[in-house]
This record gives C-alpha cells, structure tokens and sequence, in this order.
C-alpha cells in the first residue's frame, strides 16, 4: 500500500465569477520514502493540491475525489481528526519563512509547539528536542538562537526554523511548498540538500513542489508537471527530462534561462499567458497556446498515454511533439 | 528584554502626546488614590454658612452653594470616574473581545450574529441607551456602568474582529494550523497576542469617553446619585449659579475636559509606541 494515493482530486475556488476549478482530476501516489517533485506554473494548481492534501484549502472551496493516507481516507475527515495528522504524520513547509513565523514569539518556542501538541511533551523536554532539531536542519549555533525573534534571523536561518517545525514529529510525509523560491541560489542548494539527506535518514516522504524544473531534476525521484489543474505527464524524474513528452512541458523546458546564452538572445516562452481558472477549455487545458493543437484537443481531456515505462502524457499529439521514438 | 524596556522607555519620554497625556492621566489617578486616604474637607459635609465663597487659603477652589469644599469634591469626583470608566470599559474589553475572537475564528453564521447585534448596538446612539436603561432600572452609578459598558461591547467586538481577520489571513496562522493546532489554541496564542497593542490603545480611548458619558448621565440626573461625588452632577448644580459663581461650573468642566483629553492623548501615544510602523507613515 502507498504512503499516500491522490484520485480524481478536484479542488473548486470561490472567485468572483462563481466556483472554479484549481484541480481537475489529479491522480498520484507516493511510496513511503519517495521523493515527488510536482512542478507548473504559478496558478497551476501546485498548491492547491498540498493544501488540499492537509485540509487546508480556503473558506468556501470544495473538495471531491479520495486522498487516502496511509489507507485512510482523507476527504471528508472531521476537522479535529485532522489537526492529529497535520504537524504529526504530515509536515509541510511553505514558500514564504518572512511570514510562517508569528513574529511574537522566540523560534525556539514555534519549533517545540508541534512536540508539546502532539507528543505531549513538557516545556523543558521540548525546548531540548526543539534546539536538537535545529540543529539538525543546520541552524549554527542553536542553543543560542532558539531564543531569537523571528526578525533577528536572516531569510536562509527562518526557512531552517520552519523545516525543523515541519520536521519535529518525524512526519511520514514532509510537503515542501516552493521552499526555497524566495532564496538565494546558494542557500537554495544547502537547504535542498538538507532536506533530501533528512529524508533519506528517516524513510520520510517528500513531495516538492517547485516551478523550477532544475529543482526538481536534482532533487526528486519521480515527477508530475501540472497545468490548468490537471497533470499533464508524469513519470521517473530522469526519463521525463530525458525525453518531455507532453508540449507544455517541452515549452517548460524551453524557456529556461540559460548562462551565457549571451546579449540579444531572448528568453524563449510559451506564447500566451496561463488562463484564468474560469476559462480553462474544455478539452486539452493547454489548448489555447500549444503549437500543435488540432480540433480533437478541444473535444475532450486527452486520455493518459504510455511514453516509456512508467512515463504518462495526457496529449494525443505526442507523435507530433516528437515523443514517441 | 530590558534594553527593549529601555528603549522603549526613552522614546516614549520623547513622544509628546505621550508624555502629555501620560502625565494628565496620572494626576487624574493621583488625585483619585489621594481623595481615599485624604482630602482638605469632608466631601459630604455641608457648611451653609461658608457657602459660595472664593477661592482662598482655606478653601483653595471655593466652596459651593451649600458650602461644600469644591477642591474635595473634584478630587472625590475623579474616584468615580475611574470607578465607572474601568468597570464599564473592562466590560466591554471582555464580552468584545471575546466576541470578536469567536466571530474571526468560527466565521459563518455566528460572525453574521456578532455583527448585526454590533450593528444594531450602534444603531442607538450611548447616552439614548443609558437613559434607557435608567428609565428602566431606575438611576443610579450600577446602571450606567451597565449601560456605558453595553455601549462599548461592541466597539470592542467590531474591531477586535477586524484585527483578528487580519491575524487569520496572515501565513503563520496557516503554519499553525498545518502544525496540527485547533481555532482555539490558535486564538489564544497567535491571534490575541498579535491584536493585544490596538485593544490596549482603544481601551485607553474609550476610558475616556466613559468618563465623559458618566459626567453627561450624572448631568442629566440619571447616574451617579447624591451623595456620591460626581463632575457631571457638580456641573448640574452648578448651572443655577452659573451667573453668580461660573467657577463652580469652571473647575469641573475642566477637570472632565483634562482627563478625557489626557486619555486620549494617552491612547494617540501608545498607539504610535505601540506599532512603530504606524507611527512612521503619519
């Protein structure tokens, strides 16, 4: 049985033009110890998704499909069954560390809450634990700055704060929501290592979330690329980058930045901008700017097709996107 | 910790609203604590043959039209203001906020509750209220701090909402809640501290328009009643010689105007003390 196994989740916002969908139908699973990098676009549905995942999603969003965590169903668990989840068996880091810190207590303190609310830990036990865990997400000096405020630490010494509060309990699965879009390239590299060797040591889970497909090519085992709510090809890290299949993820790859490409040489992008979560065709989500489409896309969802083993596009021009050998 | 009590002690000395109000506040607390263990005469004695007289050496504010220390009662009369403005405040400090925190953290049809039983509480304006009240439970000081204190329980409820909407949409409550934390433990450790600087500084102002409603009651007749020392009722009887001795009308309103202005000024400071941020954008 998988650690966690996503179906046909939909996720429905309340906008100004009424409900629409942030999620159409995503399926995934993840194994106990597996590393998932889930990458897209801003407004993709990315984070949609982890928050659904945790419970979390905004005042008025509807839920629907099964997410069943270690067998358990998740969709539709009373509120209090899941507070006992979350910060225990499922972490999550978000984006932001300016601002997932209550910047009116010492860190110390926010580290050891999940401990004294889940583990029932006393004070003294989890203010050790606390500066232990620091440590161990690789905060110099720990003792020391356990007493800090938030605003005494720099942007790299907070994220570290808050993995080591996602990281307290041991959880299963650890979400990491973008976790170091708001750092320096440097601090980016330390903090990933970081988190993929505390993931290796403890067999936890560990769904990346990123629209920086370097990100994920280094530090995930499988991947999914979502677009419009929907993922759009999925499969082992490696062979997708080796071989993207679906045209949105090819216009992905494309328009990376790349050293050196030298003056006057402009960035390559997608034509187009991603639609409004209202306007999301029918048919194929990316219809609207993908080069090759045709009318059949417009007609209905494409249906998942084989790539290579274990590697799934949801296109059905893949022969002309030059997927198939 | 006590290099920030320090700092926090010299800006506030350099702060003149602050240090204004500061001071106006606490000779109206001194004059209070003072009128317990002393004052120069006897508050409730009546001396008719000194009546009306001018300010002496015996008598440093006059005495009034039944001879009556003027001085003692003023320094009387600020014990009730107090009396009435921490009572009716503090209620309204506690059901408000109270309100306003379950209003933010369960939302849905008991936010909508909350506030149209705000906005029908505001509807009628405080001193329509108290009369209210005091026409139905008779006048007397109890009442119109019930009636004052109704009066800011929604003050408090509205804007303890507001602030704690605010706390609620801001990520490290999101944070929280993915660390497994209910609306309760949430309320109480990350909302109310993050909302506690505004509620001191509204308090702080709404201290002084209790003390200026209790006057207006006691002017009109319906709160503080004879004996007890009141500014609004020495004011009120203060008008029937207000051509002969404009000084027995004079001290008492200048004493009202002193401490709500003291308090506000107060409350302007602290609020600038408070949230620095706020301070550097005016």
């Amino acid at each position: 049985m998988a650690l966690l196994e996503v179906e046909d989740l939909e996720v429905r916002l309340r906008t100004a033009r009424g409900m629409a969908a942030a999620v159409r139908g995503a399926s995934f699973a993840l194994e106990r110890g597996e590393s998932l990098g889930l990458v897209g676009e801003s407004g993709s549905g990315k984070s949609m998704t982890a928050l659904a995942l945790l419970g979390l999603l905004p005042e008025g969003a509807e839920l629907s499909g099964s997410i069943r965590f270690e067998g358990r169903e998740l969709v539709g668990l009373a509120e209090s069954e899941l507070c006992k989840l979350r910060g225990d068996r499922i972490g999550i880091v978000f984006q932001e560390p300016m601002t997932a810190l209550n910047p009116l207590h010492a860190v110390g303190r926010q580290v050891a809450e999940p401990l004294r609310l889940h583990r029932g830990l006393s004070n003294s036990a989890a203010r050790e634990a606390a500066i232990a865990l620091l440590d161990r997400v690789g905060l110099p000096d720990a003792a020391r700055r356990s007493h800090a405020y938030p605003h005494q630490l720099s942007g790299g010494q907070r994220q570290r704060v808050v993995i080591a509060m996602a990281l307290a309990c041991g959880p299963d699965l650890l979400i990491a929501d973008e976790p170091t879009t708001a750092l320096d390239v440097t601090l980016q590299r330390q903090i990933l290592d970081r988190l993929a060797e505390l993931s290796e040591e403890s067999g936890m889970a560990l769904l990346l979330i990123s629209h920086d497909l370097g990100v994920i090519a280094e530090n995930t085992r499988r991947m999914l690329v979502m677009y419009g709510g929907s993922i759009v090809e999925s499969g082992p890290t490696a062979a997708v980058l080796k071989r993207l299949a679906h045209p949105y993820s090819q216009g992905l790859l494309g328009a990376r930045p790349r050293l050196g490409a030298g003056r006057g040489n402009r960035l390559a992008t997608i034509p187009g901008s991603a639609p409004e979560l209202a306007e999301i065709p029918a048919g194929c989500p990316f219809v609207e700017r993908c080069r090759l489409a045709i009318d059949a896309c417009r007609a209905a969802p494409p249906p998942p097709e084989a790539v290579g083993p274990g590697h799934v596009a949801r296109c059905i021009r893949l022969d002309a996107a030059g997927a198939r050998p | 910790m006590s290099d920030l009590a320090l700092s926090f002690r010299r800006r506030a000395l350099g702060h003149a609203s602050f240090a204004v109000g500061g001071a106006l506040t606490l000779l109206l607390l001194l004059s209070a604590a003072l009128s317990l263990a002393w004052t120069p005469w006897p508050v409730y004695e009546l001396d008719i043959p000194h009546k009306l007289q001018l300010p002496s050496a015996a008598h440093w504010f006059g005495t009034d039209s039944l001879g009556r220390d003027v001085l003692s009662e003023l320094l009387a009369g600020a014990r009730t203001s107090i009396l009435v403005g921490v009572i009716a405040v503090g209620i309204g400090v506690v059901l408000g906020t109270a309100l306003g925190l379950i209003a933010a953290a369960r939302r849905g049809w008991l936010e909508e509750l909350v506030m149209r039983f705000s906005d029908f509480a505001f509807a009628f304006p405080a001193i329509l209220s108290a009369i209210m009240l005091s026409a139905l439970l008779g006048p007397g000081i109890v009442n119109s701090i019930v009636a004052i204190g109704i009066f800011n329980v929604p003050v408090f409820a509205r804007l303890t909402r507001a602030q704690a909407k605010a706390v609620w949409a801001r990520e490290f409550v999101l944070a929280a809640r993915a660390a497994g934390k209910g609306g309760f433990r949430i309320t109480l450790e990350h909302v109310l501290p993050n909302i506690l600087s505004v509620i001191v500084v509204q308090a702080t102002i709404q201290f002084a328009t209790a003390i200026l409603a209790e006057a207006a009651l006691s002017y009109l007749g319906l709160g503080t009643q004879p004996p007890q020392p009141s500014w609004g009722r020495m004011l009120n009887e203060a008008q029937l010689q207000l051509l002969q001795a404009p000084r027995l009308a004079i001290f008492p309103g200048l004493a009202i105007a002193l401490s709500v202005l003291g308090l506000n000024l107060l409350g302007d400071g602290l609020r600038d003390l408070l949230d620095p941020r706020l301070a550097r954008k005016r």
